[in-house]
């Protein structure tokens, strides 16, 4: 797409689509128009806002356009959604959540914890899989909302929040699902679910970063977190950001458009890269629930090799773009918390690369990665003082 | 983003002196794969064994790990013993230019793989007279960070040796205090003490036993003086209903029972308060 990297990395940001930034256009220069104004020189920006709204209840399976809220993106909306469920939900102090969420549940759970509120996490097996039983055990008349995210950041696995909701529902607890991962990847359909609320955030399928937006199933009970003016109907105070916004719509077209055929392309990429890896390099792991996982999404662990050398390497040696889960690259001295969490043999746990795919990714990135990474790989193993025989 | 001098990447990309020395006299290994760093670091002796003519190393870990690992090998050949006792974990930096101060544990690990060499060798050849080490470590060798595994001893002398002053330094130097953080109230008190200061008070209110009757009164005393005067003051209030046990019965009044805040106002503020000047464990719960 740019630069002559190849950015495999789309799990943790994606690209502008041309398309999208064309249509943020008007709205950056010509149409700044505040779109609350009553004169019609601010109508195309209310135009714009109205069809992104559509365009994204459609990608989304919304009963309509009436249940988004645009927000700045993913960390605002699951406080929101969060937030107001222990506010409306009179009496009742649990939270239930899991352990593999992202950073952005998981801390505001803990600083809920400090503030008196019980969470309990979900665990999961060695595959990243929850266990429904296990949840409906641990939710009670007590509980005010459940949260768990869509599809794991990290090992791509797809979680089963109807399933889920629907338990909620039967002990009177509202559901919120961070499905930032998930939007645009992989269909989903809220209409005839039980799920109360769910994340949305632009910049994981090609909209500007900054923007995102909450949907929260009509009627459901809502106490706004920013409070101020009466934009989204009193629900999300502040003047939009209608450039973002019409390229979140722009862009939500393109994966609805696209979704079904984009999948087979990710899929087929992935499992190029993930099957030429299986036989090039030694000892290695595929990472989460192959039977249920995002198609662009590849986690595997080489064992006895540490995974910043690895980025930093294949970087240097291609241009690569992609994430890991070891200590050094968290940022935190101790390696990622979902790989933790399903138990990855420690041999291997520092060892653990992501490549997550977009649509503009093409079969010559896999093989360049294919022809680089092994050497890599093998140089690094010859440098450890760890898997002998 | 990565931040590293091309010296590093020099010895990242070329680590000098790799392997096994098969008949090294001294092997030192620190760090473990769990931790996700280890170093072993192979010293070959001259006859008197009183000079390091070769050094070797294997590493796993990050590029500012194997760098290091090499820059020390660099470093220690043509060195005699004494002469490397001397060193520290800085003249590895010095070496490399420079390392990011989050990677700076990758240098302290490198003096540590010497120093466990230099406890090999004496295993090896009790005759030896070795030079001691060129800082006698102090403070009790028992394990505070159990994290990271790392020793009181190990805090000190990262403080002593690279003249830190903060525990987030020390979290970089050594690792101490970069996992669950349990044990950041110890490092503090460490680093005080290493600095020659007091330890800060860590005996808040919040940390001390009280009776019934005292935390009664110390409630009742802070809704009087802190609590209902800031809530007057926004044209609200709140009545103090009943305390049972860790838990607050309140009343909202005023303008604050119609807020629709009101929730975050009793979790953020009445409750947040409560929590730090009595005890963590309180709940307020509104009756209406």
């Amino acid at each position: 797409m740019n630069d002559d990297v190849i950015y495999v990395d789309n799990n943790a940001t994606t690209c502008i689509a041309p398309e999208v930034l064309q249509a943020m256009q008007p709205f950056l220069t010509r149409y700044y128009g505040n779109p609350s104004s009553i004169y019609p020189f601010s109508g195309p920006a209310a135009e714009a806002m109205r069809q992104a709204r559509e365009a994204l209840a459609e990608l989304i399976g919304a009963d309509g356009p009436d249940e988004l809220i645009f927000t700045s993106g993913g960390s605002e909306s699951n406080n929101a959604a969060i937030l107001s469920a222990l506010q409306t939900q009179i009496g009742r102090r649990k939270i239930l959540s899991s352990v593999v969420e992202h950073p952005a549940v998981l801390n505001l759970c803990r600083s809920l914890q400090k503030r008196g509120y019980q969470v309990d996490y979900l665990s999961v097996d060695s595959r990243g899989r929850i266990d429904l039983d296990e949840a409906k055990a641990l939710i009670s008349e007590e509980t005010a909302i459940v949260s768990l995210m869509a599809a794991n950041n990290e090992i791509g696995n797809i979680y089963p929040i109807y399933e889920l909701a629907e338990l909620a529902h039967a002990k009177g607890a509202l559901f919120h699902s961070d499905a930032v991962q998930s939007v645009g990847k992989v269909p989903l359909h809220l209409r005839d679910s039980q799920i109360d609320f769910l994340s949305i955030s632009g910049h994981k399928l090609h909209a500007p970063k900054g923007i995102g937006a909450l949907y929260r199933k009509r009627f459901v009970p809502f106490k706004p977190l920013i409070i101020g003016g009466h934009q989204e109907h009193g629900l999300r105070a502040g003047t939009e950001n209608v450039a973002a916004i019409a390229g979140l719509g722009e862009a939500a077209r393109m994966a609805m458009s696209d979704m079904a055929e984009e999948a087979i392309q990710l899929r087929r990429l992935r499992d190029r890269l993930e099957s030429g890896l299986l036989s090039s390099c030694p000892d290695p792991k595929v990472n989460g629930d192959p039977s249920s996982r995002l198609p662009n999404t590849c986690n595997i662990s080489f064992k006895y090799v540490e995974g910043e050398a690895i980025l930093l390497r294949l970087y240097l040696a291609a241009k690569v773009c992609a994430s890991s889960g070891s200590a050094c690259t968290t940022g935190s001295l101790e390696p990622s918390h979902v790989l933790r969490a399903i138990g990855l043999d420690y041999k291997a746990l520092h060892g653990s690369i992501r490549f997550s795919f977009s649509r503009y990714n093409t079969e010559a990135d896999v093989d360049t990665i294919l022809q680089a990474l092994p050497p890599i790989i093998k140089d690094l193993r010859e440098l450890s003082p760890f898997g002998r025989q | 983003m990565w931040n590293y001098t091309d010296k590093v990447m020099d010895h990242f990309l070329k680590p000098r002196n790799i392997g096994v020395i098969e008949d090294a006299e001294a092997v030192g290994e620190v760090g473990n794969i769990v931790c996700g760093d280890a170093i072993k670091l192979y010293l070959k002796l001259s006859e008197d064994k009183k000079t390091i003519v070769k050094a070797s190393f294997q590493t796993f870990g990050c590029a500012s790990a194997i760098a290091s690992a090499s820059a020390l090998t660099e470093i220690l050949q043509g060195k005699t013993l004494l002469e490397a006792a001397a060193l520290s974990n800085q003249d590895i930096a010095d070496f490399l230019g420079e390392l990011p101060e989050a990677k700076m544990h990758c240098s302290v690990m490198g003096m540590e793989a010497f120093q466990a060499a230099m406890q090999d060798l004496q295993k090896k050849f009790p005759e030896l007279e070795l030079p001691a080490a060129a800082h006698e470590t102090q403070g009790e060798d028992r394990v505070v960070c159990h994290c990271f595994n790392v020793s009181e001893a190990k805090i000190r002398e990262v403080i002593r040796a690279n003249n830190l002053t903060s525990v987030e330094q020390i979290t970089h130097y050594s690792k101490a205090g970069g996992g669950c953080g349990e044990c950041i109230p110890e490092i503090e008190k460490i680093l005080a003490d290493a600095l020659g200061k007091k330890a800060p008070a860590t005996a808040t209110a919040a940390g001390t036993k009280m009776n019934n009757l005292q935390k009664i009164k110390l409630i009742q005393e802070l809704f009087d003086s802190v609590i209902r005067p800031s809530l007057q003051a926004d044209g609200g209030d709140i009545e103090l209903v009943d305390i049972d046990g860790d838990k607050v019965l309140v009343r909202l009044q005023g303008r604050c029972a119609a807020c629709h805040s009101a929730e975050q106002t009793l979790r953020l503020w009445v409750e947040a308060k409560l929590h730090e000047k009595v005890s963590a464990s309180i709940i307020v719960e509104e009756v209406r």
